[in-house]
């Protein structure tokens, strides 16, 4: 049976060049960075050369980025630690309804201890205007932090300006840029970014790695003390492996951007396209134009997301929903209900990620397999059997 | 996360329709939680000579639809009634927790398809009582869980 991997937004393949370069950190360069002699010294040099690697990917200098185990920590490590030592500037955080559940929980946690949090709306395209930003800023605001790209419906928010909106007011701006890095070119200066969180595996790279860049003179706490590693700001010995597959990854992205952008952009378009065409009630979310190159996210009414995604997963095609049933949780996502969908239509939702390995032709069995299963579940369906009764 | 068994039903699913001029039409849960399951019987010298359904849910709700009108079919009414939520879940060799209340409303929707008949025909059976079909029983009382 074919197999169409089509939920790149969830995790990507690990590209054999990537592989190739952490292969000799497991054998052969294993040492400890913080180690004197030569097998430490080996490590240490290879690191301090992927940090740099790193840091040219977001045009920032290399002793601004921190190596993390990866995106969560980098968004808990942001929140936490700039609200720790931020606390005599106040205790308000500005985010968004639609944050990834790394910032939402933080956000939460820090609650418990007595931060206030400020959850703005978004608009039906998840946007945040910096009109709303402005409007939610108060002198006590420490830290703004905004995700660039949703991870669900794809949406990339207008993060120079709403950056300028906490400068403006003397607070740090911190993004969580999971889904954008990689997919879109990131200047953290030009951006006026003060903190970002990334990660290794949305980019080709392994699992359990990740950094936080920290721009020079943040005031900011540590989340995991111990050892020196990190100069003082992240303890734990060194993921050499993780890391230089980490860099290989972001070099590799960096230098293929704009084929990468264009091969995802025209098959995003195709697959939602197809979908448009040959299905009818669906409706597709998130921003027409300002969204991420690879992501289709779409609402089939009448049917539920997690019967299609095993349907389709009978055809061989992986994707993902926001629906109650595979959030594990009784609603639908918070995301899609931020944008203000009503839950029957949430609750249909599929999204479709596109990457660097899907072919048309996995777009077009896509289509193809879509209008089969979602015509099948909808005979099942006694609320399509009620439009159709309404139309007769 | 499903048996083999809830698989099969999911995928090719028993008894999926309708019965024109069923004699008893059951209809419970809601679009807002997600599942709504509906069950058409005919129903002849109090048996059930055909049963069929349509569910709009998640792939154990459709399962558990399916195997409940494979359990039901050809049962006499009082048998049927006293047709269990873990009757379900058995035949279909265990659901996840999150997914019970899927085989409560298989076992919800067929009352309320008997309590349908019952009323159209003038009956009144034992194991109807207490039963109210517009009750919006809460079905998703259920644990949260992480994954």
């Amino acid at each position: 049976m074919r197999k169409v991997y089509l939920d790149y937004s969830a995790t990507t393949p690990v590209k054999e060049e990537v592989v190739h370069e952490m292969l000799p950190y497991f054998t052969e360069k294993f040492g400890n960075a913080s180690s004197i002699h030569g097998f430490g010294q080996e490590a240490k040099r290879s690191l301090e050369q992927a940090r740099a690697t790193v840091a040219k990917t977001m045009h920032a200098a290399p002793d601004t980025i921190y190596f993390t185990a990866g995106g969560s920590e980098s968004d808990n490590w942001a929140l936490k630690g700039v609200m720790s030592a931020n606390k005599s500037k106040g205790n308000h955080i500005i985010t968004t309804k639609i944050e990834h559940h790394a910032i939402l929980h933080t956000c939460e946690a820090l609650e418990k201890e007595g931060a206030e949090v400020t959850y703005m709306e978004v608009d039906e395209y998840g946007l945040v205007t910096p009109e709303a930003l402005e409007a939610a800023m108060r002198p006590n605001t420490v830290l703004v932090s905004i995700m660039f790209i949703n991870n669900e419906i794809g949406t990339m928010q207008p993060i120079k300006a709403l950056s300028e909106v906490a400068h403006k007011h003397g607070a740090l701006f911190h993004t969580d840029a999971v889904q954008a890095y990689g997919n879109v070119d990131i200047d953290v200066n030009a951006y006026g970014i003060d903190l970002m969180s990334v990660s290794s595996h949305k980019i080709y790279g392994p699992k359990g790695v990740g950094a936080l860049y920290i721009k020079k003179g943040v005031r900011i706490h540590n989340l995991i003390e111990g050892g020196a590693q990190e100069k003082k700001r992240r303890a734990g010995t060194e993921n050499i492996s993780g890391i230089m597959g980490f860099a290989k990854a972001a070099e590799l992205a960096y230098a293929n951007l704009e084929s990468h952008i264009a091969h995802l952009t025209k098959l995003r378009d195709q697959l939602l396209k197809g979908i448009l065409e040959n299905v009818d009630f669906v409706k597709h979310n998130g921003h027409p134009t300002l969204r991420h190159p690879g992501n289709v996210n779409v609402c089939f009414e009448f049917i539920e997301g997690e019967a299609l995604l095993l349907s389709l997963n009978a055809k061989g095609i992986a994707g993902s929903s926001g629906s109650a049933c595979t959030s594990g949780s009784l609603d639908p996502s918070h995301v899609l209900l931020a944008i203000g969908l009503p839950h029957e239509i949430a609750h249909g939702s599929l999204r479709l990620t596109i990457g660097d390995f899907t072919t048309e032709e996995d777009v077009n069995y896509t289509v193809e397999a879509l209008k089969e299963v979602v015509q099948k579940l909808r005979m099942m369906s006694p609320l399509y059997d009620k439009i159709r009764g309404g139309q007769k | 996360m499903y048996t083999e068994i809830v698989m099969d039903h999911f995928m090719n699913p028993r008894n999926v329709g309708e019965i024109e001029n069923a004699d008893g039409i059951g209809e419970v849960g809601n679009v807002k939680c997600g599942d709504i399951m509906r069950i058409y019987i005919k129903v002849e010298d109090e048996k059930i000579i055909d049963i069929k359904f349509k569910t709009f849910g998640c792939g154990s709700a459709i399962a558990a639809s399916s195997v409940a009108t494979e359990i039901i079919m050809g049962l006499s009414i009082e048998e049927a009634l006293k047709v269990t939520n873990k009757q379900v879940v058995d035949a279909l060799g265990g659901l996840p927790p999150v997914k019970i209340h899927c085989s409560v409303l298989a076992e919800q929707a067929l009352k309320a398809a008997i309590y349908d008949y019952a009323t159209k025909n003038g009956k009144t059976y034992a194991g109807l009582e207490g039963f109210d079909p517009h009750d919006d029983h809460d079905h998703h009382d259920v644990v949260e869980i992480e994954f």
